[in-house]
């Protein structure tokens, strides 16, 4: 587990960075709604309000030129790693100055300067795909990692294991990190999984689990980066299983009616950015000042991020057919 | 030009594409220590190394999604499938992400990847080991299907497609793997999509592809005798489909058969005769006929076996049919 030596060590500059960036997700996240109502939007819709603190400790544990991969709650996930939120809310906007220009939409976000991956709509379906990428750098000789980030539900998915014993095997320098809000759609982990503790699956591949409060974005941010740090010196894969939780539903369209009212109040006490907020301020690391000028800030930049998506084009009508292949 | 075997024309392949570009590897069950179930990666693990020549676990979806990783971040991996029968486990790895995570991200990624797998009928394996899958592929938008008979276009088609940008279902006939032929000494390359003729004819047809291409031949050889003069169209791909050269044909000789290994129902042979309608209407004398595998599971019993595949006897019906 981290240590108060270990957070020392985090400049002011990094701690008020990751409050941005999940301030950041925050505002974007909690502006689609609306926006969804008024049409502006379509298709389904994950929303990644609640688990901010894993994204943005995952993002700030690793580097550039590292590759991240993710499901399809990802727009926090792009955000965080440093996907302009314009580009992104153009894509949702289904634009062409969207960061999939238009055809990926909200699930299917890449941005291949950033080196992130893509979103995936097959749960579990892109975990092989991450060992592929991580196998790419071993190959290369690279000194880059892979982080894989899935839900509780691809746990229970054969590829799942495949990828596992597949990164295992061959020792690529890649860290699986499981997102575990409690929920696959609307099944509770307790009742989709035989093994309640999901850190635990990867001990049949002989690869270091490891349990992490996913609403504590420096607890995220420690263990990840020791993880990573393994990775890079030739220690092979992890698994780290962050426990956290989404507070709105699966995807818009969600009602919600399989979580309590009081299970949802236990979390939303645990939300990970006023928690950061208070202990920043405590710790003599930002005054609320600072904050609240972070906050203004942000919502402006989403704001913007509003107006550049409505403003944008749509794809040409030709696009329809470009991009199917290389060679046509 | 020397004669060759169709194994030993695609082992030529993979040796000179794996020495050409360092960045291809392959990966696969068998493919390394033991060659190869039909031993076409014989050599390759001796001369390249275990990087590039990976020994995988039997996990079809885990080979084809970390193929797919691997091509999308700069490698030109060749994913081999022990069977086409297994392609089914990987199938929403082939259909759900490589096939279209290029449109899917904008065009700003691409899979240049080659999936090698071997099917057909015809040695008694059952229901599950004797698929004869091409046409689904050919469903998907985003896959090359390319599917060879002679062991010069295995050997020339497989380096165009380790060569191409995008992902190739480069699907192999295991009845065909011991089969000579002439194949070029020197270095050469086919392009994707490009039908070739087998034989010149004047009154019927024949499209087809892959082990049936040599039914085929044997058919017209034997009409011939009766003063019917075929045309058999190796169709090479089914993505690209190569329909000016089939229509070119068509309209010399009005005729047209499609034979096919596949289930007849949902088959490719139902696509070529309806764009065949579609494009030449005018200048057929016939119904375009259709010949393909009986729509069952595939049986055990050689007999039973026999009467589902497609064979001379029945070619020979079905052009007659059309006469």
């Amino acid at each position: 587990m981290e240590t108060k030596k270990e957070r020392s060590l985090l400049e002011s500059r990094d701690l008020l960075g990751m409050y941005r960036d999940m301030v950041r997700v925050r505002q974007f996240e909690e502006a689609c709604p609306k926006l969804y109502s008024q049409g502006k939007m379509g298709g389904f819709l994950h929303l990644y309000s609640g688990q901010e603190a894993v994204g943005v400790g995952v993002a700030h544990a690793i580097h550039k030129q590292d590759y991240m991969i993710s499901a399809y709650r990802e727009h926090g996930l792009l955000i965080a790693k440093g996907g302009r939120p314009e580009k992104v809310m153009a894509e949702l906007f289904g634009k062409a100055t969207g960061v999939s220009r238009g055809k990926g939409g909200s699930m299917h976000l890449f941005d291949p300067e950033l080196r992130f991956m893509g979103g995936y709509g097959i749960v579990g379906g892109h975990l092989p795909i991450s060992v592929g990428v991580a196998y790419s750098i071993l190959y290369r000789e690279g000194d880059e990692v892979a982080v894989c980030l899935f839900g509780d539900g691809a746990t229970n998915q054969g590829v799942f294991h495949e990828a596992m014993n597949m990164a295992a095997l061959y020792q690529v320098p890649m860290i699986f990190i499981c997102e575990n809000n409690g929920y696959g759609i609307g099944t509770s982990v307790l009742r989709a999984s035989a093994m309640e503790e999901l850190y635990k699956k990867s001990c049949a591949y002989e690869t270091p689990g490891e349990k992490v409060d996913g609403m504590d974005v420096l607890a995220v941010y420690e263990t990840v980066r020791r993880a990573v740090q393994r990775a890079r010196e030739g220690g092979g894969p992890s698994y780290i299983e962050a426990i956290t939780y989404r507070f709105r539903g699966h995807s818009i369209s969600d009602p919600g009616t399989y979580r309590s009212e009081q299970e949802k109040r236990i979390w939303q006490e645990r939300d990970p950015i006023p928690n950061f907020a208070r202990w920043l301020v405590e710790q003599g690391k930002a005054t609320r000042e600072d904050l609240e000028k972070i906050d203004g800030e942000e919502k402006d930049l989403i704001r913007e991020a509003i107006r550049f998506a409505e403003e944008s084009p749509f794809p040409d009508p030709e696009e329809l057919w470009t991009d199917v292949y290389v060679e046509s | 030009m020397p004669e060759i075997t169709c194994r030993e024309a695609l082992n030529q392949a993979l040796h000179e594409e794996m020495a050409r570009d360092p960045s291809t590897f392959i990966l696969g069950e068998d493919v390394g220590l033991y060659e190869g179930s039909f031993k076409v990666t014989k050599g390759l693990l001796a001369r390249f190394g275990e990087k590039r020549v990976l020994d995988t676990p039997i996990s079809e979806a885990g080979i084809v999604g970390m193929a797919c990783g691997a091509a999308m971040t700069g490698l030109r991996p060749i994913a081999e499938l022990m069977t086409i029968n297994f392609a089914i486990v990987a199938m929403d790895q082939i259909m759900n992400h490589v096939a279209i995570v290029r449109y899917m991200f904008g065009g700003q990624v691409k899979v240049p990847l080659t999936i090698r797998a071997p099917g057909g009928a015809g040695h008694q394996l059952g229901a599950q080991h004797s698929h004869v899958l091409e046409a689904i592929f050919m469903h998907c938008p985003g896959l090359r299907v390319i599917v060879p008979s002679f062991p010069a276009d295995a050997k020339g088609l497989l380096k165009s497609a380790i060569r191409s940008d995008d992902p190739v279902m480069f699907i192999e006939h295991e009845g065909i793997y011991g089969v000579k032929g002439e194949v070029p000494e020197d270095e050469f390359t086919l392009p994707l999509g490009v039908a070739d003729i087998k034989r010149r004819g004047t009154d019927v047809t024949i499209i087809t592809l892959s082990r049936m291409v040599y039914v085929c031949l044997e058919a017209a050889e034997e009409l011939a005798g009766e003063g019917i003069q075929v045309e058999v169209v190796d169709l090479r791909a089914l993505n690209p489909l190569d329909m000016l050269t089939v229509l070119e044909s068509v309209r010399r000789t009005h005729r047209a058969v499609t034979v096919e290994e596949s289930w007849l129902t949902g088959g490719w042979g139902g696509e070529v005769a309806s764009r065949i309608m579609e494009q030449a209407f005018d200048q057929m004398d016939a119904p375009v006929f259709r010949l393909g595998c009986a729509d069952v599971p595939m049986p055990y019993s050689k007999h039973l076996e026999q009467s589902a595949i497609p064979n001379v006897r029945k070619v020979i019906e079905a052009v007659r049919s059309v006469l």
